[in-house]
């Protein structure tokens, strides 16, 4: 993640040949593109409308049926910031391939478009005919969380009803989706909404540190300032928990005019400097 | 004592599995004994971040004792060992890793040691110098890189950390060189206008904030004021990196600057051993 010396290679590659790679003949240099015009933010009209077109793509499968190339195309499409691939993505959303519909509801989240809200609820009730399960166990039949998280940030407060559900999910992963959803959709912070908070907090004690990671990355997204110490004790990477004290702060700073700062945003960036 | 320090350098030796070596690591770092720094050291090199860290923490707290063995790893080709060992220094902020550090904030290709270099490079224990002439140029040296990684560095949090630390060298130059602690603000002054991160604008505000409520006469005092644990040789060392590097950056000289360090270096030679 951190090495410059791939990046650099990667570099070697302009913009009209990722486009032209692309469309070409060798699936392999055709996956790669998606993904550097990704990494690139390369937002030209030409690469948006290649990658629209590498959506709908046939030639590059899996041996389980996978569909390697949408799905980086889908993950591409989040980063450049054009609502024009909305509706290409929605339909990704009723695409056989598991990682394909995860990667669309992600880059429909950030690309914050609310018109794909009732195929997300759909999805998360599992009736898209067509889509098939997670190839590897527990083979979830829907990316709940990717799906749970968009729904969340997209402020679809007709799904608060079917979310709550995934509260209690088996799977952790999913049922901290589901809390952090239910605190963006709980509008105004109450005590109502602070109980989902609260539950993340609680979640950062977790032994396993891929799940302290994720919910990290939860309670960055919503900002949530009471969890600022937790956050900050929490056994994981320096880099990751000033990525979420990051939007702890970025939230204060909303509820303020510069110069002036909160005394949550002083304290949040009081931590951060210890974890320099 | 030493029974005890063994017991701990053992658990880390025997731990078989990586909780287990984290937690003896843990242990080792918490007992901040001078015996237990070529055990934390080798520690860096096991590729457990878990253990790293807390070594990283136990180093730091030891503090300049464990600057020879960190600047020794940092010569071998491990380069995640290199990577936190350069941690332990910007945390200690021995004079012996400034130039290290003025490297490490500017060009390392990575972003978490760029980002404690950064933070480093604004708590050096400048206080340790023996003249205000090295400590003009080290000082000079610091801030030039401060500035050019606060505005230049492509990750928020790197700029974000070159803010604190061109925070903490406003203070400590705020008397002696009134004039870089105005050139510190006029520069903050840009970076929150510009900077795309509201991070860093918030850093960067709190900053000036600071700033402003500081007078001269607060910052006098220092904190820590043990004595100086390095010898003339050292001194010449870290001046001519210091030398050397600006050799590196400027390929044609500034007019008169060679000279300037080759009597400074004289003068270090014969003095500074007290």
């Amino acid at each position: 993640m951190e090495n410059k010396a791939n990046i650099q290679d990667d570099s070697q590659l302009t913009v009209e040949q990722a486009i032209a790679n692309l469309q070409g003949e060798d699936l392999g240099l055709r996956v790669y593109a998606a993904w550097w015009l990704g990494r690139f933010r390369v937002d030209a009209p030409e690469a948006i409308d290649v990658l629209i077109t590498a959506l709908e793509d046939e030639d590059d499968r899996t041996n389980a049926g996978g569909y390697p190339l949408r799905r980086n195309a889908a993950r591409a499409l989040g980063k450049l910031g054009e609502k024009r691939a909305v509706p290409a993505l929605v339909r990704a959303l009723e695409c056989s391939d598991f990682y394909v519909r995860e990667a669309a509801a992600q880059s429909l989240e950030m690309l914050g478009d609310t018109s794909c809200i009732q195929r997300l609820i759909d999805l998360l009730n599992d009736k898209v005919p067509g889509t098939l399960p997670a190839p590897e166990p527990p083979q979830l039949a829907q990316p709940f969380d990717a799906i749970i998280e968009a729904l969340g940030t997209l402020g679809a407060i007709d799904a608060i009803g079917v979310i709550a559900e995934f509260l209690e999910h088996p799977i952790p992963r999913i049922q901290y989706a589901a809390a952090r959803a239910m605190y963006q959709l709980t509008s105004e912070p109450t005590q109502l909404s602070n109980q989902y908070g609260d539950r993340l907090i609680q979640a950062l004690a977790n032994n396993d540190l891929q799940l302290r990671r994720t919910v990290l990355s939860d309670l960055g997204a919503i900002g949530y300032l009471p969890a600022a110490d937790a956050i900050a004790q929490t056994l994981a990477e320096n880099s990751l928990k000033l990525i979420a004290l990051k939007g702890l702060l970025e939230k204060q700073l909303q509820q303020t005019t510069p110069p002036d700062l909160s005394a949550g945003a002083i304290k949040v960036m009081q931590l951060m400097d210890a974890l320099l | 004592m030493a029974d005890y320090l063994n017991t701990l350098i053992r658990a880390v030796e025997d731990a078989d599995s990586s909780l287990l070596l984290q937690e003896a690591v843990k242990n080792l770092a918490a007992s901040h004994l001078e015996g237990a720094i070529p055990t934390l050291i080798a520690s860096l090199s096991y590729n457990n971040p878990g253990a790293a860290v807390a070594a990283v923490d136990g180093l730091i707290q030891i503090g300049e004792p464990a600057v020879p063995a960190l600047l020794e790893l940092l010569d071998l080709h491990n380069y995640t060992a290199r990577a936190w060992a350069i941690r332990a220094l910007a945390g200690i902020g021995d004079p012996r890793g400034l130039v290290t550090l003025l490297g490490a904030a500017t060009a390392d290709f990575a972003l978490s040691v760029r980002r404690a270099a950064a933070r480093g490079l604004g708590m050096m224990k400048w206080h340790w110098f023996p003249n205000n002439e090295l400590l003009e140029i080290a000082q000079a040296e610091a801030m030039d890189a401060l500035l050019f990684v606060a505005q230049e560095d492509d990750e928020w949090v790197v700029r974000y950390s070159a803010v604190v630390g061109l925070q903490f060298l406003a203070d400590a130059v705020a008397v002696t060189y009134p004039e870089w602690r105005s050139q510190i603000l006029s520069q903050f002054e840009q970076i929150a206008v510009k900077d795309d991160s509201w991070a860093v604008k918030a850093r960067v505000l709190l900053a000036q904030q600071h700033l402003e409520k500081q007078t001269a006469i607060e910052q006098q005092q220092t904190l820590d004021d043990r004595p100086s644990p390095l010898s003339s040789m050292d001194w010449q060392k870290i001046m001519e990196d210091l030398y050397g590097r600006k050799g590196q950056e400027r390929q044609v000289f500034a007019e008169g600057d060679p000279r300037r360090y080759q009597k400074l270096a004289v003068a270090i030679a014969e003095n500074s051993d007290e």
